[in-house]
């Protein structure tokens, strides 16, 4: 909050409006200046790519377990493991941000989806 | 030099050494070192805000300060990463940071236990929040939740493929969260060991790796506060996420 205007000639109700409308407007589009950094950005997607990757084998080895079938649904879910990765990846690094599911930036505030 | 062998090997550190044994039935409940420096931090942190804030003042002292600033930064993260509905957040959000980082500046102290340095507790921590976030999300939007997994404009053609990968990935969050606490918490004060190791080691040449260790301690620290600070502004956007869907 940087241009605060104290002028009492407002009047209090409307001073406070304008201070609300401020704080409420403040809500910024950025991820983090230390999630951002490179070396933050680097570790992260590393991160973001093995546990995807854990998560899918994971996933395919229980259900294989489940379902006695045999490889076949862990080496389905590994790709699919794989593919959620890169997709984390690619987001993390187009700057879309964590989410899952995305759209497409309409300006502020809404670039994460 | 230090081995797993000899009493001071740099994995030393994380052993779990239980300090009052709890036996129920055949489950383990003994109180240890780890449980205990959990205590530490939820009572510093108590202790810290409730002493800092015992007089308050106007202008406020050095203890004041620093519960005021810790009270600002986490109401100014909530507000730039999930917006103003987010201040509802704000007691969970704040005991969370607080938890972690105290846990893992308590680790700093020589002698200590870092608790942030076993993975299941940071999964812990990270499954709470992710549980908390999916029924926030089912909660504010029902069924519509699930066009979460599907991305605006995939063609209907490729929502077999989609859902599973989105699906997969959403659920890779709990494992992001707690391994990155985890790891970084694990492999920093494995490294300080290492090094410290050198330093009786090498003799005169040891001050090398002691100037390291001096170095190193002061990365671990930033790094202390960088991942209690990164935990907590992950648990906010996936707030603003369960909030705000597309």
């Amino acid at each position: 909050m940087s241009e605060r205007d104290p002028s009492p000639s407002k009047g209090f109700e409307a001073r406070l409006a304008e201070a609300r409308a401020v704080r409420d407007g403040e809500r910024g589009t950025k991820d983090g200046a230390a999630a951002r950094s490179g070396m933050g950005v680097a570790l992260r997607i590393g991160l973001e790519m093995v546990s995807a990757l854990i998560v899918g084998v994971g996933i395919g080895w229980l259900l294989d377990w489940w379902l006695g079938t045999g490889p076949w649904l862990m080496i389905l879910f590994f790709v699919l493991g794989s593919a959620a990765g890169m997709l984390s990846v690619f987001r993390t690094a187009s700057g879309l941000g964590q989410g899952v599911g995305y759209k497409p930036g309409k300006g502020k505030g809404s670039e994460r989806g | 030099m230090a081995t797993e062998s000899q009493p001071h090997g740099p994995l030393e550190q994380f052993i779990i050494q239980p300090l009052v044994d709890v036996k129920l039935g055949s489950v383990d409940l003994s109180f240890t070192n780890s449980a205990l420096t959990m205590i530490m931090a939820v009572g510093l942190v108590i202790a810290m805000l409730t002493i800092g804030m015992r007089r308050r003042a106007l202008v406020p002292g050095r203890w004041q300060s620093i519960a005021e600033l810790s009270y600002e930064f986490i109401a100014n993260m909530l507000r730039e990463n999930v917006g103003s509905e987010g201040r509802r957040f704000f007691p969970v959000i704040f005991s969370l940071f607080m938890f972690v980082l105290f846990g893992n500046m308590i680790g700093m102290l020589p002698y200590s236990f870092t608790f942030t340095s076993h993975l299941i507790v940071t999964f812990a921590l990270a499954l709470a929040v992710f549980a908390a976030v999916t029924i926030l999300g089912f909660v504010r939007h029902g069924m519509h939740f699930f066009s979460f997994f599907v991305p605006p404009g995939t063609p209907l053609l490729m929502w077999p493929l989609m859902i599973p990968i989105e699906i997969i990935s959403y659920l890779s969050r709990p494992i992001s969260l707690a391994v990155r606490l985890f790891a970084n918490m694990t492999a920093g004060h494995t490294l300080l060991k290492v090094f410290a190791g050198f330093i009786a080691a090498l003799g005169v040449l040891g001050v090398v790796p002691f100037a390291l260790v001096i170095a190193l301690t002061g990365l671990e620290v930033l790094i202390a506060f960088l991942q209690a600070y990164i935990f907590t502004i992950l648990t906010c956007i996936y707030i603003h996420d369960a909030l705000h869907m597309h």
